[in-house]
């Protein structure tokens, strides 16, 4: 007895320094992987916030600028119609020439304009409108710079390239530096950005048309796929009885999920726009499809959640004599929540970050107007970013940035919520 | 007793001799036939499968008003199993499927008109680990009379919830925290809440599945003391494995053996004179 008591002693400690060794490395594995997607997450949100922190800044340029009369009512008709419709690009452009008079040529005067955005006018009509006394008068007035003039005043643009490959000549650049000089240049935040739809204009381009279209969307694919999704889990895996039925159901369901979400897109033109004659863009279309796209994601995550709901409650509450509904609405049912809740936001937040399905159905179009409804056209967040990181312009570079931290704040504000929402009606057993 | 016979659809070979195990040569327990109680469930020629296996066969057995019927047997032996035939809990189980009768005052309950609900509410279960739900004390009480529509108004609700929590013997251990949940109790404390939850319904029988096999000794006898409580107002059926308890409390015992009733009658027979010697093996210890 004792020496076999012995030996197993011998061998258990012998063994014992290895399995410590196992112990370790399986130990190291985690935090390796752990840290390997912790840099690649912080390399990622660096890289963007150091190229889009600067699209929430934006340049302006103060100009003196005569609210002549003969521009903008010659006639003194002092009606707001006529002064509506003056133009007053021409004010942006003697006010630049009045500020550098030794321009003279069209095309450098045309060089000079440039420097001001294009939205300038917009800006000056609508404070006549405001203010009729304006007219007459000289104001000094911020007005909104070009993207390229933008990008330089940012310092985006860097001074030693050659001439021909900036967007942005060396008289511009002189002017400019002239303006800087005088004070008559400044950076403000980009209130814009957050307020305007997309436009052709990087200076003028703002994401809150893109940020109702993927609100709107959303809203159609949640009332769409979180009912439907949680009645069909909810029947096949309480009230179903198992047969090959529900085994082809479940076989299809597990398929839904891996279908390339461009699917979805064709399904959709196919059936929504071309035989049910939906409109094209609209968040209502793209809703349904990021719908059909999101029912099985709910639909695995609810099951999984029942499942983890102990058999002892349903046991208890049918041994009271609860109807199959009530165990379910009762019982089961909200135990499963925070499982439900969770896989209803990753499945949101997977749709509010897809764009591939939403190309097919037209949601790719420019659109400028913020859209008012479901059946307007629009566009969503990941699509204003792939439009974005199309355009040529260096100014766009940073919008695309700046919409993909808009995104991703978005992302990260559903997942807090996903984690908030389990805390909150977790319940233990 | 013929009258009742009439509502008995046998689906085999219809049974002249009244509750007679097998195995078994002369009377089962009606030995003293004078101070015999009124039937209130009677299973005839039970069979339960589950897929190809039988758990149980041919049980015969019949359950006496206002008395506390033991199920005893080795572990496997399909003393869950019976039991949860007395209140169709097999139903949900996958594979699970019962043959022959099973009458509740006369009437069988495998009957297609009878609804399960209904059912449920007459007789209650009480199983072997608490289950309380994952509600506050009060809550887990009134569910049942809730969802049956007992009662009419709040008052009538927590009056039944005090005597039912008074009947389990719970009230003075929970009477500051009854909305606090019934998952944050002892283990003991929960069992008899699952008690009280099971008599605020009023059911006339309480099947009760190893109520005390996760309990001290003294939250056991508690238990015990319960039942035999119980048992002026209820029919009680009670599965254990523990001899003394079942000697303890109970009026009948029925001994299981591989999923056949070898032995039946009253506890005191059975346990100073079994007749049959995997009963008298069984008892003694000396096997299951
Ligand atoms: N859900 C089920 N599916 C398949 N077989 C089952 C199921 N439940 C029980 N059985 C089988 O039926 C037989 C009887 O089981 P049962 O649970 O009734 O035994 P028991 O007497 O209650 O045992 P214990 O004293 O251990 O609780 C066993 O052989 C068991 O394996
Ligand atoms: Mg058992």
């Amino acid at each position: 007895m004792t020496v076999s008591h012995m030996s197993t002693s011998k061998l258990t400690a012998a063994s014992l320094h290895r399995r410590h060794a196992v112990e370790k490395r399986f130990r190291a594995y985690g935090v390796v992987a752990i840290v390997t997607a912790l840099v690649f997450l912080i390399i990622l949100l660096s890289s963007m916030l150091s190229k889009g922190y600067s699209a929430f800044f934006q340049a302006q340029i103060r100009l003196p600028v005569f609210f002549s009369q003969d521009v903008i009512d010659p006639k003194r008709t002092n009606s707001s119609e006529i002064i509506a419709r003056a133009n007053y690009q021409i004010l942006v452009r003697n006010a630049l020439k009045a500020r550098f008079p030794d321009v003279k040529k069209r095309r450098e005067v045309k060089k000079l304009t440039m420097l001001i955005s294009r939205g300038a006018r917009r800006h000056l009509r609508a404070m006549v409108a405001h203010e009729p006394s304006l007219i007459g008068t000289t104001q000094e007035v911020w007005l909104l710079a070009s993207g390229d003039a933008d990008m330089f005043l940012k310092g985006a643009i860097p001074r030693d390239i050659p001439e021909k490959s900036r967007r942005i000549n060396d008289r511009q650049i002189a002017w400019l530096n002239a303006l800087e000089e005088d004070g008559a240049s400044r950076r403000r935040f980009n209130v814009n950005f957050f307020t305007a739809g997309d436009s052709r204009e990087a200076e003028q381009a703002g994401i809150w048309g893109a940020i109702v279209g993927s609100a709107l969307t959303l809203i159609v694919t949640l009332i769409l796929s979180f009912p439907v999704s949680v009645t069909a889990a909810v029947y096949l895996e309480e009230l179903s009885t198992k047969n090959w039925w529900t085994d082809f159901l479940e076989v299809n369901i597990n398929n839904m999920a891996a279908v390339p979400s461009i699917i979805y897109g064709l399904f959709g033109l196919a059936i929504f726009l071309n035989v049910m004659h939906l409109p094209r863009s609209a968040p209502v279309v793209g809703g349904i499809v990021l719908a059909l796209m999101t029912f099985p994601t709910i639909i695995i995550a609810t099951r999984a959640s029942l499942k983890a709901v102990p058999p002892s409650i349903r046991e208890a509450a049918r041994g009271l004599g609860a109807s199959p509904a009530q165990v379910v609405l009762h019982h089961v049912l909200p135990l499963a929540m925070p499982g439900i809740f969770t896989g209803t936001i990753i499945g949101m937040s997977r749709a509010l970050g897809e764009s591939a399905p939403l190309l097919m159905i037209g949601m790719v179009a420019f659109i400028v107007d913020i859209p008012q409804g479901l059946f307007d056209p629009a566009s969503v967040l990941p699509v204003q970013i792939y439009l974005w990181a199309d355009s040529p312009e260096r100014a766009f570079v940073e919008k695309t940035a700046a919409a993909t931290l808009v995104l991703m704040v978005f992302l990260v504000v559903m997942n807090a919520t996903a984690v908030v929402l389990r805390r909150k009606f977790e319940k233990r057993w | 007793m013929g009258k009742q016979e009439t509502n008995v659809v046998d689906v085999r070979t219809p049974r002249v001799s009244i509750a007679i195990p097998q195995g078994e040569k002369g009377d089962n327990g009606q030995a003293g036939a004078a101070k015999e109680k009124p039937l209130k469930m009677r299973t005839q020629g039970v069979n339960v499968f589950y897929g190809d296996n039988q758990a149980l066969s041919e049980i015969d057995l019949d359950i006496r008003e206002n008395e506390v019927t033991a199920l005893i047997g080795p572990s496997g032996c399909g003393k869950s199993t019976y039991l949860r035939c007395l209140n169709r809990m097999n139903d949900t189980i996958e594979g699970c499927q019962v043959e022959g009768t099973v009458t509740l005052d006369g009437e069988n309950i495998y009957d297609r008109t009878v609804d399960v609900v209904h059912l449920r509410a007459r007789i209650g279960m009480v199983f072997q680990k608490p289950n309380p739900f994952p509600k506050s004390i009060y809550d887990n009480v009134a569910y049942g009379p809730r969802i049956h529509g007992l009662v009419s108004s709040q008052d009538a609700l927590n009056e039944i919830v005090m005597t039912s929590l008074t009947k389990a013997g719970l009230l003075d251990e929970v009477r500051n925290r009854l909305h606090e949940p019934g998952t944050g109790l002892s283990g003991g404390q929960q069992q008899r809440l699952c008690i009280a939850r099971a008599i605020a319904v009023n059911p006339e029988v309480i099947l009760m599945d190893e109520p005390c096999s996760a309990l001290d000794p003294i939250a056991t006898a508690r238990i015990e003391e319960l039942i035999d409580e119980l048992r002026k107002n209820y029919t009680i059926i009670i599965v254990t494995h523990n001899m003394q308890q079942a000697a303890r409390v109970s009026q009948r015992t029925a001994f299981f053996h591989l999923g056949v009733l070898v032995e039946f009658g009253d506890t005191e027979r059975v346990f100073t004179s079994p007749r049959d010697e995997r009963t008298q093996g069984y008892i003694t210890g000396r096997f299951g």
